[in-house]
């Protein structure tokens, strides 16, 4: 199913698809089909919900107890079990409005004309590359266009995470409870970490992965450029999900959900359930395209141990989001059979088992933590490299220790159950394993810090971000060996020390080569330069709010702060004060980003090809790349990392050597 | 530099030593569990000092000046370098590792002759229960001083975890299933009992005292004369009222 390959006149190929008129506008796949299809799904679904349930003579269904001789209709037992209804009835909604969804908007339009026979339409391309804005809001075969897509969603999902952060900073500014209730302070944090794990720092990954991996492999596209479409339509579905909790009251039992707490909680657990379901899917989907496309799309010469370490990043996390994301799905199934259909997994009154609901999780969550992490080693791994103008140091182990981590990311998710009553004996074998994969994670910091030894270091800010990540990251491992080791877990897991590791990792760690990853590549995905000054503000703006809010956590933590508290003894208060004061700082910082991202896109100044002189391939094309990435699929002859030595190739483009100058290799005619 | 590296990571771990940072050490497991945690913190503080450091020290030297186009040395790596990082973090990682298993089994390390009390959590109280005193059952925990104690922890609803940051120690209560977690107190005095697993809306206010009392006191209150007791229990409930309960030890 892979677009054919490059044409040498892309533009002319597939030419403004010709959109239809009249009624035919609402058949066709589109925004005006979703608009009709997604309330008509909303309201059969409890039509059908209660039907069954009538039909099947349940007690609970609202119809049952109408009572016809009421004038009003709809007496207090219709709501009274309609109430009671919600659960089933939420769960159906959460799986058909989806669907619906991605029928209206045309997901699924290629693969249904084929599934019933019809002929299949000829591939003219009309849905790959972006023409108009409003391809950007379509169902788009180009990776380059998904890429975005992702992107943008991401960093939506990004400022609602960061929100909610800041009313629970509000909210913990002093001792008590002023701005919430402490259910809507668990739903806060439980929100706040769902949307940016699974809508912020695994998609914006996989967002630049889909933008930056076939360029730096020179593919024409991805391997399955309609599943990747579906993949990223899958996404914002999760996302509203997650959100839209707050009409019935939001999840509120942590991102961890445990048991048997999800299991009691309203119905808004429901959200998370489905929602990870949802967001679960999309990455195993954008996860297979990118082992597939790895496999079997590179460029002639472009062995393994030729690719970029951040194409070794996305295999590696890719592989790990294949085998280790069934079991949320399947932990997050569990619970919603326990709550829905009064399965017994977990409720240890029935004979279910609370910690095994803990073992999976983990079983998925501990390698999470380096399917978000994986990735930003890549592209710290380019960054630095390119402004310190130097190739980067011990590459093969640097790949090596890539799979290391991927390995014996496998054998550690028990470090989070030391205290939960698990099996003993487990517990020190988990420790020696978690001790170990500081290992190759240490190999990874080293081999950076010297790649900057006798470079030419140039501090443009992906540079600032990609070392800012690294100095962040080391406190974050640091505390990691901290928590790996068992008495100093037992009584720091479950505190404030906690949150502090975690936001070292996630946001010191992630979210730095996530910035990064965004300036670096903002010229090639739009074309224009970005505001060097207002970038480097951005990154001290967020470098010293960030430790000003974090930093302080590890101590509260130590003193006897528990985690996920909305209210907290008052000797924590001017500590908490500070934290809050420092965490607005850190979102305010985030407005410098956002205006920056904005306005250099609409009028920044035109990006040369290659602005960095960097040698991977992404850069040796015109800024954005042409619809097919490449007028003749380059011939890769050497590393991607060749700086310093002169004459030194990474690849052939169309005839010509790539360049570490700033203009893109010339275009030729290239003979198909 | 490596030398200043080593002079910094001594000067952050001095800075580190003198500021409070662990709460009262009131438990003999507390003791295992701080040398653990003192061990791992000096390597660490070590480590962080010698990277950020060298980072630093390389981001100044090596800037490269305004408009300068030249590229860094061609160095592609050094095998000798790579296995000499690889080797000394295995070595301090198995170091530590090493450390911290003898700390727990020093921390859980329980004589035989210890006593039993029982822990049950609930939404969002704990009681407990006092074999030894005939079943009586409490909304604090009270402990004699230098007395090892075993609690047996259970919950009725939801997990819960019991920590009190001075003993150092913390287990999970978990519904169907019991857990134990050694005290032994060192201190007279009285100690916040805090949940530490998120069990709901009344997560944040789930508290109880402890008191570790003097062998005498704890004589007194087991045999129920004492004045104070029952006191000062905030959110908690017992399931037989505060001090009306006689024990017949």
């Amino acid at each position: 199913m892979a677009v054919t390959a490059p044409q040498a006149h892309p533009v002319e190929h597939g030419g403004p698809p010709s959109r239809p008129t009249g009624r035919r506008r609402y058949t066709v796949g589109g925004w005006l089909r979703v608009a009709w299809m997604v309330p008509l799904s909303f309201l059969l679904v409890p039509v059908l919900v209660m039907a069954l349930r009538h039909w099947l003579s349940y007690p609970s269904s609202p119809f049952s107890v109408l009572n016809p001789l009421d004038d009003s209709g709809w007496n207090e037992d219709f709501w009274r079990f309609a109430k009671q209804d919600l659960q089933p009835l939420i769960t159906t909604w959460t799986v058909v409005v989806p669907f619906a969804f991605l029928i209206g908007i045309g997901g699924f339009d290629y693969w249904a004309h084929y599934v019933s026979g019809r002929p299949t339409r000829p591939e003219d391309h009309s849905g790959h590359g972006a023409r108009t804005w409003r391809d950007y809001f379509r169902v788009n075969t180009d990776h380059k266009v998904i890429g975005i897509q992702y992107v943008v969603t991401t960093i939506f999902f990004f400022i609602a995470g960061g929100l909610l952060a800041m009313f629970l900073r509000a909210e913990l500014a002093k001792p008590g409870m002023q701005i919430v209730d402490p259910q809507g302070y668990n739903g806060l944090f439980s929100v706040h970490a769902s949307l940016m794990i699974f809508l912020f720092i695994i998609p914006a990954f996989a967002g630049l992965g889909n933008y930056v991996i076939p360029l730096m492999i020179g593919a024409p596209d991805m391997a399955f450029p309609r599943l990747n479409a579906l993949s990223f339509w899958l996404l914002p579905i999760a996302g509203l999900m997650m959100l839209s909790s707050y009409f019935v009251g939001a999840f509120a039992a942590g991102w961890t959900n445990y048991v048997p707490l999800a299991v009691q909680q309203p119905e808004g657990n429901l959200f998370f359930q489905m929602g990870v379901q949802w967001a679960g899917a999309s990455s195993i989907l954008t996860a297979l395209n990118f082992l597939v496309t790895i496999i079997t799309m590179r460029a002639p010469g472009m062995t393994f141990w030729r690719m970029p370490l951040l194409v070794w990043a996305n295999f590696a996390t890719s592989t790990l989001v294949v085998i280790a994301t069934p079991f949320i799905a399947g932990s997050q199934f569990f619970i919603l059979f326990d709550r829905v259909l009064h399965t017994n997994f977990f409720d240890a009154g029935e004979g279910g088992y609370p910690l095994g609901y803990q073992h999976i999780f983990w079983f998925y969550s501990h390698p999470a933590v380096y399917i978000m992490m994986l990735p930003g080693f890549g592209i710290v791994s380019e960054v630095i490299s390119v402004f310190a103008r130097k190739p980067i140091f011990g590459y093969r182990l640097m790949a090596l220790s890539l799979m290391a981590i991927l390995v014996l990311g496998f054998s550690v998710w028990a470090h989070h159950m030391f205290v939960s009553g698990m099996a003993a004996w487990l517990r020190v074998p988990m420790m020696v394993t978690t001790m170990i994969i500081a290992v190759p994670t240490g190999i990874k910091v080293f081999s950076w810090i010297a790649t900057l030894w006798e470079g030419r270091i140039r501090f443009k800010t992906p540079m600032l971000f990609a070392l800012g990540f690294v100095s962040m990251f080391v406190i974050g491992g640091l505390s990691g060996v901290y928590l790996g080791s068992i008495p100093i877990d037992i009584h720091t897991s479950d505190t404030y020390f906690v949150v502090a590791h975690i936001h070292y990792v996630l946001f010191g760690g992630s979210l730095f080569t996530i910035y990064a990853g965004f300036y670096y590549w903002f010229p090639k995905m739009t074309g224009r330069m970005y505001n060097e000054a207002l970038g480097k503000l951005h990154f001290w703006l967020t470098f010293i709010g960030f430790n000003a809010t974090f930093f302080p956590m590890h101590w509260i933590g130590v003193r006897g702060m528990p985690r996920r508290v909305a209210d907290y003894d008052p000797q924590f208060g001017n500590w908490n004060f500070m934290i809050s004061i420092a965490s607005f700082f850190l979102g305010a910082s985030t407005l410098v980003f956002l205006y920056n991202m904005l306005v250099s896109w609409r009028s920044g100044e035109p990006a040369p090809g290659n602005p960095w002189r960097a040698l991977t391939l992404e850069w040796q094309v015109s800024s954005p790349p042409p619809i097919f990435n490449f007028d003749a699929i380059p011939q890769v002859v050497g590393s991607p990392y060749e700086y310093g030595t002169r004459g030194a190739r990474h690849a052939v483009m169309n005839g010509a050597p790539t360049t570490q100058g700033r203009e893109a290799a010339p275009m030729e005619e290239s003979v198909p | 530099m490596i030398v200043i590296g080593f002079l910094a990571g001594l000067v952050t771990g001095g800075v580190a030593y003198f500021i409070p940072w662990l709460p009262d050490q009131a438990s003999e497991e507390a003791k295992a569990i701080d040398a653990a945690y003192w061990f791992v913190v000096i390597i660490c503080a070590v480590v962080f000092a010698l990277v950020s450091g060298v980072s630093v020290y390389a981001a100044w030297k090596f800037r490269a000046p305004p408009d300068d186009e030249d590229d860094g040395s061609p160095i592609h790596g050094h095998t000798g370098i790579e296995i000499v990082w690889t080797a000394i973090p295995t070595i301090l990682v198995t170091a530590m590792a090493v450390f911290s298993g003898f700390a727990l089994a020093s921390a859980e390390d329980l004589p035989d002759d210890h006593g039993t009390i029982q822990v049950t959590a609930q939404q969002f109280a704990w009681s407990f229960t006092y074999p030894e005193l005939d079943d009586r059952t409490e909304g604090e925990l009270v402990l004699e001083i230098d007395k090892p104690m075993q609690l047996v922890l259970t919950a009725k609803d939801v997990i819960h975890s019991f920590w009190v940051p001075e003993f150092r120690m913390k287990q999970d209560a978990v519904p169907g299933i019991e857990t134990t977690v050694p005290i032994t107190p060192i201190k007279i005095g009285r100690y916040d009992v805090i949940c530490t697993e998120l069990c709901g809306l009344g997560h944040s206010v789930m508290r109880a005292q402890a008191r570790v009392l003097s062998a005498e006191d704890y004589a007194k209150w087991a045999a129920g004369e004492d004045e104070e007791g029952g006191a000062g229990g905030e959110g908690t409930t017992t399931e037989e009222g505060g001090d009306t309960t006689t024990g017949g030890s």
